[in-house]
């Protein structure tokens, strides 16, 4: 197997009563795509965000790398390298694609604080843009305002948007959410394309793309881990079969 | 809670031309105007700088500070205390002096306020400037409601040698010309900087920005300051004209004034605040002179025709005058073709 790059163990956040995530463990390895599928409710969203930070966990414990990470704030987990994208389209919807790439890329610069120097004079952060917005395929909307280009593109921007952070591991919150046929096709390609460096977490609903691209499964409801293993193992199981044929009271 | 439709941050040509035609006509004013209007005019920079100084929180950066005031009394307090009763002092370290006052205050207040968000924000900055309103208004020390006198103006002497001098009004006038160019500049290059890009990042999805790696505290918190700062230099210049300081300028109506300034002019480009600074004490200044009609008083209700003069902006031009101007220039510019 390849390097470990993020390491989560037991990880439980409660609301009140409700166990959102239950005991789950994770472990992400560089060039690797490991999926978590479920029906809706079952903590997928929750688990990303307590990896992101976004949510701090009840217990249990989170490493990047060889650092602990538990209880970190967002920002900081990010300058760590790790990178996420939103379920819910999540950017700068008055600002360019270009702009919006330009954020995400400046938060690396040495000299984001500087006051006086006029932003686009950054040789190493317009480097980063470029790259991730060839990557995502936005070539052709740099100077569109994100809020006017289409859902599929706004969806390669959240993605361009991560990359340009240069993280090591990415977390994919249903990138796929509302596209049709053919932008799905295309995103899935480029997924494949990013796997390479980096090691993924990618929550999903759409099991075609998540039988095409997965390395690894795991299978949440109510909050608990009922399945993991190959694509191939989690098709055969009979416990997955019945969570999605609804025989689970959700 | 996020603009959708972005600042006008880049100015087209034709508001280029028409600041251009403003400033020619702001440099020749004192040759052509009474010193009555000299010293109008040079009280209207003095807000234009108060209005540029919010615009950078509430325009720039998404934050509403009910209590920007504050750090315009506070420098104007720190020249009345460092002016001695019987001479002038030196306005080569009062200046800088109150200027950083302001500024540490905005800094200690800051470390509080930016932290909350939305309403809780504009209450807790209107808190803490009505607190350090009734510090001043209580005590006697500190001028009470009376507040203080500053006797003489600033001095420029350099052991001795005297560049220019504050009393006279026509200087006065150019002195705080030159003291809105400069911050006009600086913060026109500050919102195109790294750190102005990450203020409006943060003014319109800050929960992203976060999720990049930026510590928008630390960011807001440096905003919140600077801003703070500049309110100070305004409230400096305000001092030396005007010869007496009150709590009211640090009062809750003070920072009112300054968010209807940057509505009426137009946020988030500073060149808005100045016109803004200049249309709202220019239409005070109308508003106030109205005549007695029958048994009602228009003049002494300023305040009801101010008001629906804003109502009415905000409806037609939710972007304010430069936003007017640029969207009456650009149709004109299309029916030319």
């Amino acid at each position: 197997m390849n390097e470990v790059l993020l390491t989560a163990k037991n990880l439980t956040k409660r609301f009140g009563g409700l166990a959102a995530v239950d005991n789950v463990s994770v472990d992400l390895y560089r060039n690797h795509i490991h999926a978590v599928i479920g029906p809706n409710g079952a903590g997928k969203s929750t688990l990303a965000n307590l990896l992101s930070g976004d949510l701090p966990p009840t217990s249990g414990t989170v490493a990047l790398g060889n650092t602990d990470i538990t209880g970190w704030t967002p920002e900081k987990i990010s300058r760590q390298g790790l990178g996420r994208s939103y379920q819910k389209t999540n950017i700068f919807l008055p600002f360019t694609v270009w702009d919006n790439v330009h954020l995400a890329a400046q938060s690396r610069a040495p000299k984001a604080h500087k006051w006086l120097t006029n932003a686009s004079d950054f040789i190493a952060t317009r480097a980063r843009i470029e790259r991730a917005i060839e990557l995502s395929g936005l070539q052709n909307r740099v100077k569109s305002i994100a809020g006017t280009i289409s859902h599929g593109e706004q969806r390669q921007l959240e993605i361009a948007m991560t990359l340009a952070t240069e993280p090591q591991v990415i977390l994919l919150d249903e990138p796929l959410a509302g596209m049709g046929a053919v932008e799905a096709e295309s995103m899935v390609t480029l997924l494949l394309a990013i796997k390479k460096d980096h090691a993924i977490l990618l929550v999903e609903h759409d099991m075609d793309a998540v039988f095409a691209l997965a390395d690894t499964l795991t299978v949440m409801v109510n909050g608990q881990v009922i399945a993991s293993g190959t694509p191939a193992e989690i098709r055969a199981d009979a416990g997955v079969q019945a969570a999605y044929l609804g025989e689970e009271h959700v | 809670m996020s603009a959708q439709q972005a600042n006008l941050e880049k100015l087209p040509t034709s508001i280029k031309l028409v600041l251009g035609m403003g400033l020619v006509a702001l440099l020749a004013f004192p040759f052509v105007g009474t010193p009555f209007y000299t010293e109008m005019v040079t009280r209207m920079m003095i807000m234009a700088i108060f209005a540029m100084s919010l615009d950078l929180l509430q325009g720039v950066t998404g934050l509403v500070s009910l209590g920007h005031a504050a750090y315009f009394g506070l420098a104007g307090y720190a020249l009345a205390f460092l002016t001695p009763q019987g001479e002038a002092v030196s306005l080569w370290w009062t200046l800088p002096v109150a200027v950083l006052a302001s500024g540490l205050a905005a800094l200690i207040i800051g470390f509080f306020v930016v932290r909350t968000h939305g309403i809780y924000f504009i209450m807790v900055t209107m808190a803490f400037a009505q607190m350090v309103y009734y510090v001043f208004f209580d005590n006697r020390a500190l001028g009470g409601s009376d507040g203080l006198y500053v006797n003489f103006k600033p001095s420029a002497a350099i052991f001795g040698w005297v560049p220019f001098d504050l009393d006279s009004k026509r200087t006065l006038y150019y002195f705080t010309l030159g003291a809105l160019l400069l911050t006009y500049i600086f913060l026109r290059r500050l919102l195109f900087s790294p750190f102005g890009r990450t203020l409006s990042g943060i003014r319109v999805n800050e929960h992203r920005m976060r999720a990049m790696g930026y510590g928008v505290f630390g960011y807001k918190l440096a905003a919140f300051t600077v801003a703070g700062a500049l309110a100070g230099l305004a409230g400096y210049l305000w001092g030396t004209q005007t010869g007496y300081i009150n709590p009211e300028l640090m009062g809750f109506h003070m920072s009112a004034h300054a968010i209807m300034m940057v509505i009426l002019g137009g946020m988030g480009n500073f060149a808005g605040a100045i016109v803004g600074a200049f249309a709202f004490e220019y239409l005070l200044h109308v508003f106030k002179d109205l005549p007695q009609v029958g048994s009602v008083n228009l003049g002494k209700h300023w305040q009801l025709w101010m008001g629906l003069f804003i109502v009415l902006l905000v409806m037609f031009a939710p972007r304010g005058i430069l936003g007017l101007v640029e969207k009456f220039m650009t149709r004109k510019g299309k029916s030319d073709e």
